[in-house]
């Protein structure tokens, strides 16, 4: 045994996770045990929002929404932000899965963008007696929704897969400055859209049930958002490095 | 349990409409997104496949 084996066998080494072929294994455990939990946590969720949660006074049965929209509100900035991190990473440190990671984020956090903005609508209709309006709640999460498109569009026009990631990390950088305009927008900007329910800095202005329930709700998304990142950036490590020994050493084993 | 009878519980207080439109297009979209992931990784899984085999063949027709 040398000496560095001695210094540094009683860690873990994160940094070795950061090589494709370390990392893919990695990915299908975490991918695995991530979608156990949002089943588990969906059902549970699920089952307070839709049955236990009594009406509200205010909205009747409208404000169920709330046990999605939210969720899938604050995954779609909390994902942009980290595919952005992901992205600029890969592009300051030229490291191949930090792209990859950004790439494999992108088409979940459009869909949480989309689940957003349409929970939003029908939730919207029957409080404000309005689908839409251009206020800047609702504007910013719609800008979201097409700088999510543009990094995949921008990604699927380039052929080369590192200058793919370059130009997306230039969409996904400059457009950061959209979450916390989304985030403060309702208290920057008089708007339709409510304040925030839930805050760290004060107590929350739901019953306890329904924030339990919302609470659920949003960590089953965070799962279900782990899992699909972390089983698309598999096939992504496949694509692109199919031409790899250690690649072609899985497909007769394949799983 | 907060409802009376399934007929309750699907008409959702009168926001049915709303409330099942929400659910249920999330539902669909998330299913959507799983069958996309699987048929991303089939296809992956089948490109590297073809990969050995052309370099096998390579391999074997060369002088």
């Amino acid at each position: 045994m040398n000496r560095s084996q001695v210094i540094v066998s009683p860690r873990i080494r994160w940094f070795r996770f950061a090589a494709p072929q370390e990392f893919y294994p990695l990915a299908g455990i975490l991918a695995r045990w991530s979608a156990a939990v949002a089943v588990v946590l969906g059902v549970i969720g699920l089952v307070i929002g839709l049955l236990i949660a009594p009406t509200d006074f205010q909205q009747g049965d409208s404000y169920r929404i709330i046990f999605i929209h939210v969720p899938a509100a604050w995954m779609s900035m909390f994902i942009y932000v980290v595919m952005a991190f992901w992205a600029g990473f890969g592009l300051v440190f030229n490291t191949r899965l930090s792209s990859m990671m950004a790439s494999a984020l992108a088409p979940t956090g459009a869909l949480m963008t989309f689940i957003a903005l349409w929970t939003g609508a029908l939730w919207g209709k029957p409080t404000w007696g309005t689908w839409w309006v251009w206020d800047a709640r609702l504007t910013s999460e719609l800008l979201l929704l097409f700088l999510y498109i543009g990094f995949m569009a921008l990604q699927a026009a380039t052929d080369d897969p590192r200058r793919a990631d370059r130009a997306g990390a230039m969409i996904a950088l400059v457009g950061v400055v959209n979450v916390p305009i989304i985030y403060f927008s309702v208290q920057w900007w008089n708007t339709l859209h409510q304040g925030s329910s839930v805050s760290l800095t004060r107590a929350p202005s739901m019953a306890s049930i329904m924030l339990a329930g919302m609470l659920v709700m949003v960590f089953a998304f965070w799962a279900y958002a782990i899992a699909a990142a972390m089983h698309r950036v598999r096939s992504i490590i496949l694509e692109r490095e199919k031409s790899t020994e250690w690649v072609r050493s899985l497909s007769g084993t394949a799983s | 349990m907060n409802w009376a009878s399934l007929s309750d519980f699907l008409a959702m207080g009168g926001y049915g409409l709303y409330v099942w439109g929400s659910y249920v297009v999330t539902a669909a979209t998330l299913v959507w997104e799983v069958a996309l992931l699987v048929q991303r990784r089939r296809r992956a899984l089948q490109a590297v496949r073809d990969d050995v085999l052309i370099a096998g063949a390579r391999h074997e027709t060369a002088p």
